[in-house]
């Protein structure tokens, strides 16, 4: 194995830009797990639901990223709609409810996967976009157009949510229904349509993360079983509740999938998600910023 | 000068960035009943959450029976004989009364099923939640889970019991009920940390004080004289 | 009393079929569902009894396949050490994962479950004794008498396999030990007040379930004559080993037994005449299913059922 610094310079810039994608696809993660405490296993699952339904939109003459905002309002009420069907169900009965709300969302997650599969078959799909299959030349580094686009997106993203969370009168409100229920209530707001507002945020999110994936690279149905590994990884590792930390955690988790990539070659990539994310759980379970 | 069995020494508690308990001091005697009171977020159930294990404290050591007990987990310290009640009543709704109280039978006293049962049917029987003895916890009465908060409790046989607001929300008749089964706890040799809203109750009941105000003991000393205190009216009424 | 009785009938039939001239599909099919008894039954000591699920079954299945492979290519071991070993092997993982997270809340558990999943099968794949992504080929040992087939003598020993998971399962339910899990399940934090020690009592059903699970994977396969990493280590295997105590009932012995007779059945039969994906949705749609609708399972609606038929 030759060691260049080129290569591992090289190595570390793609890491950052897929760092920060990383970051934008499981920002819908950081709120709905980190913020609202909901198993959300199926998170995933439907950001690739939402990959397939921007490469439909985009089929259609839109452009890919322009396709996944589009969706987004959608996404937002299907959020709303399985948050309200898990609060009644699950979270309002107790106990039990945190096997059986796990069980659901697995479920869903099953689900929407051969739902995938049945509905566009097993083989992968792309979409097309002038800014896809071109690189950026600077010196003898090539940056491929499509992840500079998707490191746009992320960080656009990734900065308006925040801003929204520390800012708004929703968003901040957003942020205490984790953390202080009852003072919530005595503030007269009620938690479970802040709950559902977050969720159906996180969900909305997701639609434009799947543009994001599908924009980076092609995507089949059983993708979503790889990003449980990474999103959940970022949100661990970055500690539940923490926007910021999410954008570094991205960029921990990029930086070292990269360089695996470079080292070890692409069949030891996948478990560098899975991996980082034993070792934070074994080390550092409140992770990097924690509450 | 009777050696104390539970000693606090200078306990600290973060959370974050918030400090919830600040180098408390106290020294509980065998057979004692004490109370503790502040207002809400003042950093009483933390306190109890520290003594019993449920929370790790930071600063200070505790000690009981003489014996260092920070670093133990909780069922070790509820092997060494100090139980608890939940504020928010936490029963194994899945069981019923009786085999709620199986449970620390079988783990604190290590009976046998037989054993253990008639030891539970007794101590129902002793605070009157026996006919509720094979209904299923999660059907109980606000009262009946205080009570089987409290039979739990009896159940691990301990020698300090901590009791964390078991009259919250109950009526005139209840809360003597209740203040009747700790009394006799008592008598029967149980030291009991009472900590509680209801002052009337804490009046009563308590040989000795304490006011906790944002995570440090304001206060110290008889019921009468704790409640001329203007500091402690001042943490309850004030800011 | 009546149990082992019952335990020991059934081992009799499985013994008296396979040596009979019944129909070769029946224990080709029998066996996969068999599997299932073990890996529901060995999933709810954990899942059902204490609470902690678990995603990742195919990891520890997965790794009982793989040790059995490696015993059988470089000792030549009999089947009797593969299962051994793959029942030690599960429960070392199955203590490694616990003692990183089972002091977590439950969801971490359950994906750092999914995490070995991958790992495992990413360890195989790069690892070429094993055949690495493209799996291996195995050459089965010959069969003993009186069994006309190595599948049929597979099919009892799974049949014991099953019988020895559930036995287990059941003397932890009945006994305090199933007691203490169960206020784990309901409220950890008032069992540990109540004298239990809750972390080694969850290690201990990882243990044991993580064991079970092993064994279970261990004679797959010789069953296919055949190894590769992503059919080992898929997740798919982790839905069906939730799935079946979940429409069983998880809260007594009976109930994965229930699941997994049942979804393994209705699973062959799906497989065979329509596709392996509409296998996989049907198992998720009944999961869904039950967990909204029936959260006590099959057992649970048959208490309901006799409670009322007997007013």
């Amino acid at each position: 194995m030759i060691f260049s610094f080129d290569l591992l310079f090289e190595a570390v810039l793609f890491g950052v830009l897929l760092g920060c994608f990383y970051a934008a696809v499981s920002i819908g993660l950081s709120v709905s797990f980190g913020l609202l405490d909901v198993p959300h296993v199926a998170h995933p699952a439907l950001m690739i639901f939402g990959s397939y339904c921007t490469w439909m939109v985009a089929s259609w003459g839109l452009d890919p990223i322009l396709a996944g905002i589009v969706l987004m309002p959608a996404f937002f009420l299907l959020g709303v709609v399985i948050y309200r069907f898990y609060y009644e169900t699950f979270e309002r009965r107790g106990s039990e409810a945190g096997v059986r709300g796990l069980a659901f969302f697995f479920g869903l997650a099953f689900i929407i996967e051969v739902g995938l599969i049945l509905g566009f078959g097993v083989d992968q799909r792309t979409v097309q976009a002038p800014y896809i299959g071109s690189s950026w030349a600077i010196g003898e580094y090539r940056i491929p157009y499509r992840m500079l686009v998707a490191f746009g997106v992320a960080l656009v993203l990734t900065a308006t949510l925040t801003v929204y969370l520390s800012k708004t009168f929703t968003g901040r409100a957003i942020k205490a229904v984790a953390q202080d229920e009852p003072a919530l209530r005595l503030m007269g707001a009620n938690p479970v349509r802040i709950k559902q507002w977050a969720f159906g945020i996180a969900t909305g999110v997701s639609a434009l993360a799947g543009a994001m994936v599908i924009i980076v690279g092609p995507v089949e149905p059983a993708m979503d079983r790889l990003y449980i590994g990474r999103t959940f990884c970022v949100v661990v590792l970055a500690g539940l509740g923490s926007m910021t930390g999410t954008l570094a955690a991205g960029l921990i988790l990029g930086i070292s999938e990269s360089i695996v990539l470079m080292m070890l070659g692409a069949s030891w990539a996948p478990a560098v998600a899975f991996g980082l994310l034993l070792i934070v759980l074994g080390i550092r379970p409140q992770g990097l910023f924690g509450r | 000068m009777v050696a104390p069995l539970l000693q606090v020494k200078a306990v600290s508690k973060q959370f974050g960035g918030f400090t919830a308990l600040s180098s408390v001091s106290l020294d509980i005697a065998p057979g004692e009943r004490f109370g503790l009171i502040g207002p809400n977020g003042s950093g009483k159930t933390t306190l109890i959450n520290c003594i019993s294990g449920s929370l790790r404290n930071e600063g200070g050591q505790i000690l009981f029976e003489g014996k260092e007990i920070s670093r133990l987990p909780a069922y070790r310290r509820t092997r060494l004989g100090i139980a608890r009640s939940f504020q928010i009543p936490r029963p194994f709704p899945s069981m019923t009364v009786l085999e709620n109280l199986l449970v620390p039978s079988a783990y604190v006293i290590h009976l046998r099923e037989a054993e253990g049962e008639a030891m539970a049917l007794e101590i129902l029987r002793s605070i009157r939640l026996v006919d509720k003895a094979h209904v299923l916890a999660n059907q109980l009465s606000q009262v009946e889970l205080r009570k089987l908060e409290l039979a739990r409790a009896m159940a691990a046989k301990p020698r300090l019991l901590i009791s964390d607001e078991a009259m919250a929300g109950l009526a005139g008749a209840e809360v003597d009920e209740v203040l009747d089964i700790l009394f006799k706890l008592n008598e029967s040799g149980i030291t009991i940390i009472m900590i509680e809203h209801i002052m009337q109750a804490v009046m009563r009941f308590s040989q000795r004080v304490v006011c906790l105000d944002a995570g440090r003991i304001i206060c110290e000393g008889t019921p009468q004289a704790i409640v001329g205190n203007p500091d402690v009216q001042k943490a309850y009424l004030g800011a | 009393m009546s149990y082992w009785i019952s335990v020991g009938a059934i081992l009799a039939a499985a013994f008296l079929a396979a040596i009979s001239g019944i129909n070769e599909y029946v224990f080709y099919a029998g066996y996969i569902v068999l599997t299932f008894v073990v890996l529901s039954t060995a999933w709810n000591i954990l899942g059902g009894y204490a609470g902690y699920v678990n995603f990742g079954t195919g990891a520890f299945f997965g790794l009982g396949s793989y040790s059995a492979v490696v015993l059988f290519q470089a000792l030549g071991a009999p089947l009797l050490v593969q299962i051994i070993a793959g029942a030690a092997i599960g429960a070392a993982l199955g203590f490694g994962v616990g003692i990183m997270t089972l002091r977590l809340r439950g969801i971490f558990f359950a994906i750092a479950t999914v995490a070995l999943l991958f790992i495992m099968e990413t360890l195989m794949v790069n690892w070429r004794y094993v055949g690495g992504a493209t799996g291996l080929q195995l050459l089965r040992p010959e069969v003993m008498a009186p069994f006309g087939s190595y599948t049929r003598m597979l099919f009892v020993v799974m049949a014991l396999l099953a019988v020895i998971a559930v036995s287990v399962a059941r003397y932890i339910q009945v006994g305090w030990i199933g007691r203490g899990l169960r206020a784990i399940r309901d409220s950890e934090e008032a069992a540990e007040c109540s004298g239990v020690p809750t972390l080694r009592l969850k290690l201990f059903a990882c243990v044991v379930s993580g064991a079970l699970m092993g064994a279970a994977g261990a004679p797959m396969p010789m069953y296919l004559s055949f190894i590769e990493p992503a059919s080992s280590f898929s997740l798919n295997w982790g839905v069906s080993a939730l799935a079946m105590p979940m429409i069983g009932g998880t809260g007594h012995w009976i109930g994965p037994v229930i699941g997994a007779l049942l979804l393994g059945s209705i699973q062959q039969i799906v497989t065979v005449t329509i596709s392996n994906e509409i296998n996989v949705l049907v198992v998720g749609v009944l999961l869904v299913l039950f967990v909204v609708l029936a959260p006590d399972g099959v057992v649970g609606l048959f208490r309901k059922w006799s409670r009322r038929s007997s007013r």
